[in-house]
């Protein structure tokens, strides 16, 4: 197995001790840890370059914008899209499908349209759509799921129909870690004229996306799972469906001319992008893009999969432990949820955190998945490359001890 | 090893209130039933009271929880059955800032709930402790205030 173990050392935080004992972070699906080299670019930034955007003559306002912008390249060529027009700042994955249901969805649907999407979503992409659904007199359609965690594409098949106007999936799911076919899906709902809008926040992290060849229509994603800063995010769109859209938020930055009654709006991709943006954590998520890019997305792909083939059959072995989402490990991310018979996932993280393992437990923000799963709520671990096998082996460890302690322990 | 920590928070008596929880169930009657949840964490409570002449006869609890949870609803029941509505909320009032890690004076009255006080060292579970108290509090200021809603309509028509 390789190692990219040099590249840990960029990340200060995880050099600490958690409750006497070195952190294992294993929280990486809520949020990932930011790496010196994004940390020192976006200190740079507010020591030397900091101004508003697009707004001044003078030189740091060049300066600010010039990096601003540049960041915006960055994300282009990261996931391939033909233009920077397509590619809108936004606050997080959470912003990016608000706006994509809101003014995509104002625009394409009718009372008695369809809006599909799956059992396995986070709450940020059902509650939009619920809502749009609600506003529009439309139906929400959920693609069940198979015995074994994966998206069941007969159903699928069956559920988008011509009847869609939208459908909205996880690329990967934040439970399950399964990795959906979005290429395929994509071709569905094409076929029946309905758009594919997926959730890409815990794809994009950790493999190569290139939205032309997914010929998705929307991509959305958030810069803090990936090493970036929170509170900055990307809403990918197709040039066409941006440009008929209406933006969601009016102000400055976004228009172009504004008469007393009437304005007319800025050109892509500014025009949705309305008020003074978040200019150092564009930056910032540029930083991280840079580091990922250094290290390679198909290393990061292949050494996550490699770490939990290592991590998915010790995990298994363990007595009274479930796991949920595909057994295979090479349909697995790192994003591992798992449950200990008898004992409740909130003990299990307060347990594992005595052992410097920092897990995270409840219903992570999915509730129709756990309601389909019959299962309140479950612990999880999620890797990231930083991450190595003796990070593995040290969360077995503790749940081993976990399951002694609640069994035979208060000696 | 690093889970010894974990005796301040999982007392024995912790763990047998949790594996069997006191008062749990449903009851056949009730005053006033309240359902309750952690949002952060997905945990729930239904509690169900049934309260007479200010004072709370009977009570059961029911959902799902962590072991905090369960055992803290399951010591809060032996604690406040048989107890007015105004001493109950002393209890709830006092639990919460025991759970907090205020001094709180005499623990007599809280019973078995008093070995929560090691929650305090774990702050990202005291809610987890005061969920089913916060439920009881609910419970009680609520069926207070629609008594003292009728009252007032009656006040009102007599008039
Ligand atoms: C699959 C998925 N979608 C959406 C989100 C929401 O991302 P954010 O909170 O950054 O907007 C998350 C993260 O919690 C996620 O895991």
């Amino acid at each position: 197995m390789q190692t990219l173990d040099h590249w840990r050392q960029d990340f200060p935080i995880l050099k600490q001790q958690v409750n006497d004992e070195p952190l294992v972070y294993l929280d990486n699906a809520a949020t990932t840890q930011k790496p010196q080299q994004v940390l020192d670019v976006i200190e740079a930034y507010y020591q030397q370059d900091n101004a508003n955007v697009h707004r001044g003559v003078h030189t740091l306002a060049e300066r600010a914008t010039k990096s601003y912008e540049t960041a915006r390249e960055k994300v282009q060529q990261f996931i391939q899209a033909k233009s920077t027009k397509e590619i809108l700042f936004t606050r997080g994955t959470t912003t990016s499908l608000n706006w994509v249901a809101k003014s995509y969805g104002d625009l394409a649907v009718e009372k008695g349209d369809e809006i599909v999407i799956s059992y396995a979503e986070h709450h940020s992409n059902i509650v939009p759509w619920q809502q749009l659904a609600k506003r529009k007199g439309a139906k929400l359609v959920y693609i069940e799921l198979t015995d074994d965690g994966y998206l069941d594409l007969e159903d699928a098949k069956a559920k988008i129909t011509d009847q869609t106007k939208i459908v909205s999936l996880a690329h990967v799911s934040n439970v399950l870690g399964g990795i959906n076919p979005i290429k395929t899906l994509t071709e569905l709902a094409h076929q029946h004229g309905a758009v594919m809008v997926v959730d890409g926040a815990q794809s994009t992290p950790h493999m190569p996306v290139n939205v032309t060849e997914l010929d998705v229509d929307f991509y959305a994603f958030s810069g803090h799972k990936m090493c970036g800063p929170t509170g900055i995010g990307v809403l990918y769109g197709k040039q066409a469906l941006l440009e008929k859209m209406e933006p969601v938020e009016f102000g400055g930055e976004m228009i172009d001319f504004v008469y007393p009654q009437e304005s007319t709006w800025s050109e892509l991709p500014w025009k949705f992008e309305a008020g003074t943006p978040n200019i150092a954590g564009g930056i910032g998520l540029g930083a991280a893009i840079d580091y990922l890019t250094a290290i390679g997305m198909d290393t990061i792909h292949q050494y996550e999969q490699e770490l939990v083939a290592y991590v998915l059959p010790k995990l298994e072995a363990i007595e009274g432990v479930t796991i949920y989402g595909p057994k295979d490990p090479k349909d697995h991310t790192g994003v591992i949820a798992f449950n200990i018979e008898g004992l409740h996932p909130h003990d299990v993280a307060t347990a594992l955190d005595m052992e410097g393992v920092a897990v995270r437990a409840g219903h992570h923000c999915a509730q129709p998945l756990l309601q389909y799963l019959k299962v309140p709520a479950t612990a999880r671990a999620s890797f990231y490359f930083y991450n190595t096998k003796e990070d593995a082996d040290r969360l077995v460890d503790a749940i081993l001890a976990t399951k002694e302690f609640f069994q035979n322990g208060l000696i | 090893m690093a889970l010894s920590k974990l005796d301040n928070l999982y007392r024995q008596v912790i763990l047998d209130h949790s594996s069997h929880p006191h008062h749990h169930g449903v009851l056949d009657e009730s005053t006033n039933e309240i359902e309750m949840n952690n949002p952060t964490c997905g945990d729930v409570i239904q509690l169900q009271l049934h309260i007479e002449d200010g004072v709370i006869k009977d009570m059961r609890f029911d959902g799902s929880g962590c072991s905090i949870s369960t055992a803290s609803a399951s010591m809060m029941t032996d604690a406040v059955i048989g107890k007015t509505e105004q001493e109950a909320l002393v209890l709830i009032e006092q639990f919460s800032e025991l759970v907090q890690g205020n001094e709180t004076g005499d623990l007599d009255d809280l019973g078995d709930a008093a070995m929560l006080s090691g929650v305090a060292k774990f702050p990202a579970r005291i809610k987890c402790a005061t969920l089913g108290w916060k439920a009881l509090e609910q419970g009680i200021l609520e069926k207070q205030d629609t008594t003292v809603s009728k009252q007032l309509h009656r006040e009102d028509k007599g008039e």
